[in-house]
């Protein structure tokens, strides 16, 4: 009997009038717990799961004590990368776009963060200094905001001229700066900024922000992220530490960071706002998983493609059904 | 009494969803290919996903770096999500080459996508939370992602305190919720028969 598009529709929509077998839910749900929890605790006892050690602000200072220093003076002169980010942090850059949508830029500031104060001068505050670092912090907070300036950017930019060779910096019109810098790696040395930069004065807190952002201006965390192959150009946002599967279901994700323009950050507009377009096509792709039985085209794949013959084969077999010609 | 609201939820829910459809002992013969087990496998690890994080909940996010017991319930939660993933995604595929969606089934293949992206959500933000170094650079990496579309104003990868709540309280209430509905969907529509099959009387499509 051969039947039309809507008698179809309805025969699939009915309940199943055909021949039927035993079923026991129950005991198929049971017999399938069973089985994952046996395979969960094996796979949990041979290979455990991840944990790597987080990064302190300690081991940073203390193994690479000049590029720490130099990343405190970048937050005092404002040139880090949190310094300049824009929102949600601060208006120091219009952030990305996507295309005439400016959203980063739309939704302003709401998670303000001063890198000179928040990072540097407040940590610093909460410390019993010595004399030399007391007497820096006090010309700091005594200076008009000019003054700080020019005194943060011309050791930044002194730094940045012997290419982070603190000791072939000349000397010049530095102010309080080298003294803070210097403060402020003792105090990461002794273990004290961690828990400085998170409290910000409060008693309960739960938000790493402040500290996650610092780590990232300096080098510290990008060369762990590349020792540990994590970086977005070699598939790092689906990976994770160790030899564990890390979050395989983000391939797709990470996929478009590996081709042009997306892995192109000169490339303008696509590579150069690469997060935002990304984010963009992942959403309009969601979108599309979502409402694949109303796309044209997609929705047909599984009538042309004979894998359902295989899924129904038994089916076919007993009912002589060859495959539907369209 | 048939007007009172909860006679009338009563009484749909016993036409749409009678205790037979819900609790069944008899399924279509055609349902006889491995790939229909996904679907009960997917379900299996999500339970055995809530019950180890409930224990690591109790517990608190730092309890498995110190502790064997905690390592192992963690390495449980962690296997039984990448175990989820799998199953689901398989049955995902399953279901599309199936064309699952036909017959009225078009709602349960929404709240079927809608839970994967969902579980997407849900264990992107366990990542977040598990308080060791692996945390620390997702977080990085992953903010300049949310806050080029403006939505890092709101969802804050960096802010533990915020990612733990989404991770144990709302994205589980959300994907439990999705499941509930979908499986029940399941039930009340059946499984989807094989696209060639072809009504032998009319009475296979009247009731």
């Amino acid at each position: 009997m051969s039947v039309n598009k809507e008698l179809k529709h309805e025969f699939d929509a009915a309940p199943w009038k055909g021949s039927t077998k035993r079923y026991d839910i129950v005991k198929e749900g049971t017999i399938a717990l069973v089985f994952v929890l046996v395979f969960t605790v094996g796979l949990s006892l041979l290979m455990g799961s991840p944990d790597d050690t987080p990064l302190t602000f300690k081991g940073w200072a203390v193994s690479n004590s000049d590029n720490f220093y130099a990343t405190a003076v970048q937050e005092l002169a404002g040139t880090s990368g949190t310094a300049t980010y824009g929102a949600p942090y601060n208006k120091a850059s219009d952030g990305l776009n996507l295309g005439p949508l400016w959203l980063q830029k739309w939704v302003g500031v709401t998670r303000p963060i001063d890198s000179v104060n928040d990072f540097v001068i407040s940590p610093l505050s909460t410390q019993v200094l010595s004399g030399d670092i007391a007497n820096a912090l006090s010309t700091w907070n005594a200076a008009a905001e000019t003054q700080k300036q020019a005194w943060a950017t011309a050791y930044d930019d002194a730094i940045t001229k012997v290419e982070g060779n603190l000791a072939s910096v000349p000397t010049g019109a530095y102010g309080p700066v080298p003294a803070l810098a210097k403060g402020l790696t003792e105090m990461a040395k002794a273990g004290a900024l961690d828990a400085a930069l998170l409290s910000q004065g409060g008693f309960f807190q739960t938000d790493n922000t402040k500290q996650i952002l610092f780590f990232g201006d300096g080098s510290y965390l990008d060369d762990a992220g590349t020792a540990a192959n994590l970086q977005g150009g070699t598939w790092g946002m689906m990976n994770e530490t160790g030899r564990y599967p890390g979050q395989a279901w983000l391939w797709l994700y990470s996929f478009w960071y590996q081709i042009p323009p997306f892995n192109n950050e000169e490339s303008k507009p696509i590579g150069a706002n690469a997060d935002a377009y990304i984010m963009a096509m992942m959403g309009v792709l969601s979108l599309g998983l979502i409402l694949i039985p109303v796309i044209p085209g997609i929705r047909s794949l599984p009538y042309k493609v004979p894998i359902h013959r295989g899924i129904w084969r038994q089916y076919y077999e007993t009912q002589g059904i060859k495959r539907r010609r369209k | 009494m048939s007007e009172m609201w909860t006679a009338k939820l009563r009484n749909k829910w016993q036409k749409n969803l009678p205790i037979e459809k819900l609790l069944p002992d008899d399924q279509p013969a055609y349902v006889a290919s491995w790939i229909y087990t996904f679907g009960v496998l997917t379900l299996s690890a999500l339970g055995v996903i809530i019950f180890s994080g409930i224990i690591l909940a109790f517990e608190g996010p730092a309890w498995y770096h110190t502790s064997h017991v905690g390592k192992f319930v963690n390495s449980l939660h962690f296997w039984s999500v990448q175990l989820f993933f799998v199953f689901m995604v398989i049955h995902l595929w399953g279901k599309f080459w199936m064309a699952a969606w036909r017959g009225n089934r078009f709602a349960t293949w929404m709240t079927g996508a809608v839970a994967f992206i969902a579980s997407i959500a849900t264990a992107f933000t366990g990542y977040l939370v598990q308080t060791n170094f692996d945390s620390q650079w997702i977080s990085f990496e992953a903010k300049d992602g949310f806050n080029s579309v403006g939505v890092g104003a709101w969802f804050t990868v960096t802010n533990l305190g915020q990612m733990l709540l989404l991770h144990v309280a709302f994205l589980p209430l959300i994907l439990g919720a999705l499941t509930v509905v979908h499986v029940l969907l399941v039930r009340k529509r059946g499984v989807v028969p094989p696209i060639d099959a072809e009504p032998t009387s009319l009475s296979e499509v009247k009731p």
